[in-house]
Parts: structure tokens; sequence; C-alpha cells
């Protein structure tokens, strides 16, 4: 464990060196532990793959005592078992055609079929280590290595809201419109970032991803869903 | 109301932020000059948080539809009303019907129009601060475009008197400045001749510099090895060094992630006179501590606090 300073009013713990679904399951269990304690002093947490920082009033919560307390918070989590995610959402996708104009490319890279790369994106229960780039986007662990792929070369000027994507070894969906350089292979018509709803963010930190495939007609009539904001997903609280 | 005859270079609605959803990838936005956005409230009678228009460079031309109570502070970017000069860091009553008119600034980049009640857009997550590049905030999460009309929120008590901040008690805006730093918290990925060069070389800010972050350009600093990091959480003040040795300061708008190595974080006092700063000052870094840094905290707040008692007290004539 490696305490380090981010300016005067943040505090970074690292749990450990790489990208890795046990570390990043104990920075989240570090950020629960740490929001529980010190929520009430205004203390935020950001959890990131490795680390978390703590960001904190410097006046109000002066540094020797909250790394102090920091510290025993952390040994207490790097301690317990790692925990399996608290929920796993499932998020709807219509793979290839306009909705992931590079799914064909990314089976040619890859050497399967277009079929093949959608089975095996499909497969696993994600982890989302962290939220980041945009509100709402999720960079997850656990994408089949056989689906790695280089970036675009020349990253897109604007992607569009939804779409689901690989770059590297790692996979993503785009919340917001953006520029980007992974590869686009489906889109989900779900609103991940959606200010409308009373939870705005349809993923938190730590969650567990699930893509389910669905075809063009669902895609419809579930955007259509989120665009009235009857999506179910917590703006009618 | 107030309507925009013409936006300027580039004109948001900004408070002081909107905390609480970094690890969503949220960015804490609000304004770039924090201690101008509270300056200018207090002088038109508002909490010190209260959403104003954060200007940049040429401040545009703005029509205040009712009797107003109207305060400029930050850059001096040259502000008449109907012809008539006005001070920078001041407040002054603003007729119905009259125009705010700007000219160019000689040194710094941000002023921050605020008056009194309030610009009241709506909050988003817990703020009135446009991020305009997730559309969230502002009016309608982008900048000010001429035909806008901002929609101004009721105030509550006496109305101040017309008052100007003494330039004594003015704080410092544009041209070059030295920041203070806090190493860290990727000071060892960095040689000891690189952190050297950091804290003594002077830095060009470049025309690359928006409320995301600033690319700086002079001497380079040296990486022991790569600069790519496993990607973790990013400040506002983050000095971010990619392998070009060349630093990126961030800025209020910064994303919450970054995958550069961050040799150094500017402390959050003197992240305004990065924001005052425009393309071709010099910036220079300089190391302190915890304690030292926490004592600006403290001085910068009891600063805005002894203005408040100031305005109070004075009833302030101008």
């Amino acid at each position: 464990m490696r305490i380090l300073a981010q300016g005067e009013g943040g505090v970074v713990v690292e749990l450990g060196d790489g990208i890795d679904d046990a570390v990043n399951a104990r920075v989240h269990a570090l950020a629960a532990s740490v929001t529980e304690a010190l929520a009430a002093e205004g203390v935020e947490v950001v959890p990131s793959y490795r680390s978390l920082l703590v960001l904190h009033d410097p006046v109000r919560t002066p540094r020797a005592g909250l790394v102090r307390r920091l510290r025993a918070l952390a040994e207490r989590v790097v301690e317990a078992p790692v925990m399996a995610p608290r929920r796993v959402v499932e998020l709807p996708v219509c793979y290839g055609g306009a909705f992931g104009p590079d799914l064909d490319e990314v089976a040619r890279l890859t050497g399967r079929s277009s079929e093949a790369v959608v089975s095996l994106h499909a497969a696993p229960v994600y982890r989302v280590h962290l939220l980041g780039f945009t509100p709402g986007f999720p960079y997850l662990g656990g994408l089949d290595p056989a689906l790695e792929v280089p970036r675009l070369e020349v990253p897109r000027g604007r992607i569009p809201a939804g779409s689901v994507a690989i770059g590297g070894g790692q996979t993503g969906v785009y919340p917001v419109e953006s520029p980007g350089g992974w590869r686009l292979v489906g889109r989900t018509p779900l609103r991940l970032f959606d200010p409308r709803r009373a939870r705005p963010f349809l993923l938190a930190p730590g969650d567990g991803l699930r893509f389910v495939r669905v075809g063009p007609e669902a895609f419809e009539a579930l955007a259509q869903r989120a665009e009235a904001g009857v999506d179910g997903l917590g703006g009618e609280a | 109301m107030i309507t925009v005859v013409k936006a300027g270079l580039l004109a948001t609605v900004q408070d002081l932020g909107r905390p609480g959803h970094r690890s969503s990838g949220m960015p804490l936005s609000g304004a770039m000059d924090r201690v101008a956005l509270s300056v200018a409230n207090l002088l038109a009678g508002n909490a010190p948080g209260a959403a104003a228009v954060e200007l940049t460079l040429a401040g545009g031309t703005w029509r205040f539809d009712d009797d107003a109570v109207v305060a400029l502070a930050g850059a001096d970017l040259k502000g008449s009303l109907d012809g008539v000069p006005v001070a920078p860091w001041s407040s002054f009553q603003a007729r119905a019907g009259s125009l705010l008119t700007f000219g160019a600034a000689a040194t710094g980049v941000r002023a921050y129009l605020a008056v009194r009640g309030g610009v009241d857009v709506p909050v988003v997550l817990g703020s009135r601060s446009t991020y305009t590049r997730a559309g969230v905030g502002g009016l309608s999460g982008r900048a000010l475009v001429s035909g806008d009309r901002l929609p101004v929120g009721e105030a509550r008590g006496r109305a101040p008197a017309p008052r100007t901040l003494p330039p004594g008690r003015r704080p410092p805006c544009g041209g070059g400045a030295t920041l203070r730093v806090l190493l860290g918290p990727q000071d060892d990925l960095f040689t000891a001749a690189g952190v050297a060069t950091f804290l003594s070389g002077a830095y060009r800010v470049t025309p690359q510099n928006d409320r995301m972050g600033y690319r700086l350009e002079g001497p380079p600093i040296a990486l022991l090895g790569g600069a790519d990091i496993v990607t973790d959480a990013l400040v506002p003040g983050a000095v971010q060094v990619p392998g070009s040795g060349q630093p990126i300061v961030m800025g209020a708008d910064a994303q919450t992630t970054g995958g550069y190595a961050k040799i150094a974080t500017v402390i959050g006092p003197d992240l305004r006179l990065l924001a005052q700063a425009r393309s071709g000052d010099l910036l220079r870094f300089a190391r302190v501590t915890q304690a030292a840094a926490v004592r600006a905290v403290r001085e910068e707040r009891d600063g805005l606090e002894a203005l408040a008692r100031w305005f109070a007290g004075r009833g302030a004539r101008r």
C-alpha cells in the first residue's frame, strides 16, 4: 500500500500496481468504507483501477489525521476477501450494422467471424473498474483477450451516445456524444447518463455489467422509452 | 432577464462547481477564477457562490431588460455601461434597457459578470455550472450565443450600494506568475534533474489552453521511463507530463481520470493565476509544503470573509 498526495486537498491510496480484478474490488470496498466513515465531513472519493483518490477540505479535515484513518481503513480492506459485484446490470446492445460500424473490421483483425466476436463480447460479466473520460463512461475489466485490437489510428471526432467499443485490451460504452479512438461494435439504446433521472448515472463503480444482444426492433423500442424518460431507470422516483 | 446581444469569445454560466459526482466521471467545473467569481457576487449582494457569467478575453454585449444591480470582477475587459466606462472590480446600477459593452483586455483572461439575485438557470446535479463537453448545466448545457436570454433570480434583502474595490484590495490578474505546487503523486517517475527542470524553468502558455487544461511549452521535463501510468484520478491543478516532456496543467473542467504521469499539483488558491494567464504568458512553479498550502487556503478564505464584512460594515459608497 502507498499513500500519496494530489494537491493540498487530495490523498491517493494505492492498493496495487496494475489492472487487476482483485485489486480493483478492494479499491471499491475502500471507497465504500471511506464514504461511510468520512462523508459527513464532506470527503469525496474517486476510485480508479488500483487506487482511491480521497478529496478533503484540508482546513476542516487536516492531512495527518486523515492519513492515519485511511491507513487503518485500507489495512482492513486489504485483508478482507474479494467480494463479487454487489449487482449486475444488463445492458441491451444491438451489434453490427450502422450501430457497430467497426464490427467486421474487429472480426478481420482477430481472425474470427463477426458472429463469434459478438458471442465472445456478450459472454462475460464485466466489472466496472472505474468511470471517467466523460460522465458515466465505464472502463470495464474482463474483455476476452482474443478480442484485443489496436485503437483507430485516427480517432473519430463524433461518436454517438451509447456506442459500445473495444480499444486495446479494454471495452466500454460512450455515454454522451464525444470524440474517441476505440472501435465501435454495437450500440445500447439505454442512457448511461441522463441528468433528468433521479439516478442520473446507470452504472456505479464496482458494478457488474453484462451485454445482452438485441435486434434493431427491440433497440428502437427501448430507445423511444429512454427518450421519453420512462426506461425504468429511476427517473420516476 | 439579461439578453445576450453578442456573446464575445466564450461566455458560460458558472458557480463554484459540481462536487460529489466525480466517482461517476462528472468533472468539478465551476469558475476558473473562484476568487473573482466570489468577489463579483459579494459586490452584487449575493452569496459568494451564486451563478454568474464567466467572460473570456472579449466580453461581448449584454442588455439588461429590467433594472439590475450588476458587478464585474476579474480581468479588466474594459466594460462600459451605455458608453460610460465602469471600473473593474465594481458594482453599479443598470437601468432597464441599458447596454453593457466590452473592449479588449490588456492583461488577464476571465471576468465575471454577476447580477443581484444570481443567474437563475436550472440546477443540475447540485450546480448551475456549464460543462459543455457533456451538455450539462448553464443554459441548455452550452456556451451562450447571441439572442440567448438569461433569467435572473429573486433577490432578498436590501440592495447593496454601488461600490468599487480599491486597487490595493484587488487580487492580481494576468501576466506571468509563479504557481505554488505540491510535488506528486507521481514525481517518482521523473529523474531528479527532471524535477529540478520543472521547478526552475519558465513555461510559456500555448494557444492550446481552455477550461479543461493548459498546454505549456518550455524546457522538457525528463521522465525515468514512459509517461503512461495506469489511469487514475485527476484534479484541477494536476500537472500531467506526456512523453514530450511538455507539461499540461488541468483546469476546472479537467476530466476526472487521466493516464499521464503527474509530477505535481498546483495548490487551489493559485489556480486563479492559471485562469488569468493567456497565450504567451510565462509561468513558473515553486514547491511548497502541505502546511504552506493550507495557510494559503486559509488566507484566501479569510480574505473573502474580511471583504464581505467590509462591504457589510461600510454600506459602501463609491
